[in-house]
This record gives C-alpha cells, structure tokens and sequence, in this order.
C-alpha cells in the first residue's frame, strides 16, 4: 500500500510551518509521528495534497519547565515521553501510560501531540490530558492560543483546532504532593487500542479525598471525564463501597462505539472495572 | 514536482537519489536501493518486519518516508555484520535457531541490535517488552527470547574483552 501523490514540505520553525498551512489552506495535513497519518492515506481516507513535516521543528521536542509549569513539546515522542525525569518526578502518570501505547518502535515516531490533535477517541493522551488539567497551546495565523483539554476535544475527530493551527505545547502542573495516579487499560494484544481504558488522579489530606479526576478512553465519541463519579468520592473516605458506586456512576456517561472489540454492554462493564482498578491502584500509591 | 533529492547514510555509505515524496522507506530499500532485508509483512506499523534503525532508533520503515531520511544515518540488517564476520545478534539467532520460516528474522534482528543497546542487560520480561513490536508466527517466540539472552551475553564478553 502507498500513499497518494502529494508535495512535501519540510518548515524549520512553526512560523514558516503556520505559515505554509495558511497558504496551502484544506489541502494541506500535517505530517507529526505519521503513525495514523499514513495509515490513512494508504487507504485512501485522507488525500492530502501536501505534508508539512514537523518533525524537523526543535522547538516543538521536548519537556521544560517553566515555574510552576511543565511544558511538553507537542512533537515529544512517547518513549521521550517515558524516559523524561521531569515527567517521571511530577506528573507521572503521563510516562506509566505512555507504556501502554503501541509499542517500541512506534513509540519513538508516535508523539504526545500527534496522539491529542488527531480527536481520535481510541487514542490514550485525550483522557490523560483530561486527567491532568492540561492546557493545549495552539499556534495559528493569528498568534497563540490557549485551551484548556476540557474544552478541546469537540467530538470524533473534530477538536479546538482550525484549519492552519498546529498544537505546540502541552503543558500541565505537578501533581499535588502525595498523589496517587493509575491507568488501567484493557487491551487484546500489544499495540491495539483501548476496549475500555479509565485514568485516575487522586489525592488524600486528612484521610478523605481533596482532589480526584476519573477519565475514560474509547468509551464515547470523545475522551470522557465523569464528574459525577468523582463527586461520590471527592470530600469522603474512599471505600470498596464508594468505589463500586462510582463506577456505576462513570458507567452512565459511556457510549461506547461497537467494533470488534465488543458490543457496547461488554465495553461499558469493561469501563467499570477498568475504573476499580485505578481508583483502587492510584490509592495504593497515595501518600 | 513530488520528486526530491533525498541524501543520507545508508549502512555506512553516503547515498544521494531522487526520490517521489509518497515513496516509503521500505519500498525506497527494497525497489530503488536493492536491499531487500526489511520485509514487508503487515504495511500497517503492527508486524516489525521491516524494523531499520534510524538515527539511534528502531522505526518500522513502512510507515515513514523515504523523504524523511534526508540528512539521516540509516542502517539496515544489510548493514549489520562487519567486515564478513556476523554481528552477535545474528550469531545468537543462528546458534539458538531463533527463526523458523525467517520472514520476521531481519525485522527481530534489528530490533534486537537496538534494544540490547538501549538495555546492556535485560531480563526475560524485558526482552519480551522490548520485542513486543515484532511479531513471529512460527517460533513461539522462546528461542527469539533465547538468541536476545544469549547475544547479550555475548556482546558483554566482546565489551569486556576490549575494556
């Protein structure tokens, strides 16, 4: 399988990138890890006329912080992602997770911001850039932006992005102190996507909770946050009870689409296990 | 128009060709450079039998450009043994007969000559991990795992020996 004709284009900085998309218009794609890009093409589902390569970008690779900011190159690959102190130290849920995407050799091509901006709903980094607060900078015609992720994904493969933005940076705050941190994915083998995969973020003062986020991915047209479920233990106790009570909670927002990988009744039991399991690991890391 | 002067290091030699911009790395090995070590399995980046190294890292060349190698060091299993003698991971599948048909052998070999780089030392887990992007449907995978613990072993004693 080979990809249909196009014009390549190799920008060195994401002014001259920006500013080829705003030239090129609709018919130009961006070419960042190509590792759902390029499958596309081979089948003909997308037939860009031109790739603006950002991979020759510099200042689009790699994790610096910025007081209390960790900011994340969106061209970051994954397995930089898992080998990043900064990110192993304070937000260390994003290199456990990042594990669990593909595998090595895709994992060097595949990129955190690649992985956010295609809108896929199977794709990992949505429900852990939910998980994590992030805030997504996009670079346009008209300067930068900035988006919270709660406001980014839009639906299945439709996010915050328009037609010549580029996603610059992730950037994200360190956990609190003591926080404890899961992600729990069912998957059928190696490289597949999510059957139902659910993201913890869970912090305790006092012996109660005092900060909690319960994320999902490939369970409805976007990366989902169940809010209702964090509500049954933010404030309380934890207990086997309260944990079995919000994942029948994080179960009501899942709308799962049916594929080979279950029907929707399957992937929705499947979400609430997944969220025992994290809420259950995430407390056993908390301090 | 969509052609492009590609250069870069090829298993150690300066190469220079044009190149169309669709073309992909493994379809750039096989028809235009006659390297036909990287196999084309799966052309959906799950199998690793075309696994190359570029610059330091194992990517599967059949979802990459060829254009995207402009100014790169490329090495494929071509290029793995050195001045007729068989590099370790090669001796480590011969010996363990780490292969059966050998359709996902140059694919395990390169992604083996990486790892063992990127971990002098793995344990059994690790080299399951560290090869779960190459897939084989003959072996089993017990005497890829086999031939990795061997030419570990066997790289350690060469590094020893020259320390």
């Amino acid at each position: 399988m080979i990809p249909p004709s196009f014009e390549y284009h190799r920008p060195s900085t994401v002014d001259e990138a920006v500013g080829l998309l705003s030239t090129l218009g609709s018919e130009a794609k961006i070419l960042a890890g190509g590792h759902s890009l390029l499958p596309m093409m081979k089948l003909r589902f997308a037939q860009p006329e031109h790739l603006v390569d950002i991979n020759r970008i510099p200042e689009l690779k790699g994790v610096r912080v910025i007081g209390d900011d960790i900011v994340i190159g969106a061209m970051t690959s994954e397995n930089a992602v898992i080998a990043d102190p900064v990110l192993n130290e304070k937000v260390p849920l994003l290199p456990e997770a990042a594990k669990l995407i593909a595998d090595p050799q895709v994992r060097n091509r595949g990129t955190i911001g690649g992985d956010i901006a295609h809108g896929d709903p199977a794709n990992d980094h949505p429900a852990l850039a939910l998980a994590c607060d992030s805030v997504l900078t996009i670079a346009g015609p008209n300067g930068t932006r900035q988006v919270p992720a709660s406001e980014f994904f839009l639906g299945t493969y439709w996010t915050a992005l328009e037609e010549s933005d580029i996603l610059t940076e992730i950037t994200v705050k360190a956990f609190p102190s003591g926080a404890g941190y899961s992600y729990k994915k069912l998957k059928r083998k190696t490289g597949d996507w999510a059957t139902a995969a659910c993201a913890v973020v869970i912090a305790l003062s006092g012996g109660t909770v005092s900060h909690i986020r319960i994320t999902l991915t490939n369970l409805g047209p976007t990366a989902l946050r169940a809010h209702e479920a964090e509500s049954i233990l933010m404030g309380q106790q934890v207990s086997d009870e309260l944990i079995r009570q919000a994942a029948e909670k994080a179960m009501e927002i899942c709308d799962p689409a049916e594929d080979l990988r279950g029907d929707a009744e399957y992937k929705t039991a499947m979400a609430g296990q997944m969220v025992q399991r994290a809420i259950h690991d995430a407390l056993s890391k908390a301090r | 128009m969509a052609k492009q002067i590609v250069k870069m290091t090829l298993n150690g030699q300066q190469i220079e060709q044009l190149v169309d911009s669709r073309t992909l790395l493994v379809h750039f090995l096989r028809e235009q450079m006659n390297l036909t070590g990287a196999h084309i399995g799966c052309e959906t980046s799950h199998c690793g039998a075309c696994t190359v190294d570029i610059d330091g890292e194992s990517v599967k060349a059949c979802t990459h450009l060829a254009v995207q190698c402009d100014g790169s060091d490329v090495k494929t299993v071509e290029g793995l043994a050195e001045a007729g003698a068989l590099h370790a991971v090669q001796e480590a599948f011969y010996e363990e007969h780490g292969l059966q048909c050998g359709f996902c052998t140059p694919g395990m070999l390169m992604r083996s000559y990486r790892f063992l780089q990127e971990n002098r030392n793995p344990t059994e887990d690790e080299i399951r991990l560290g090869l779960s992007g190459n897939l084989c449907r003959c072996t089993g995978y017990q005497n890829i795992v086999k031939a990795v613990q061997s030419a570990a072993i066997k790289l350690q004693q060469k590094e020893s020996a020259t320390a």
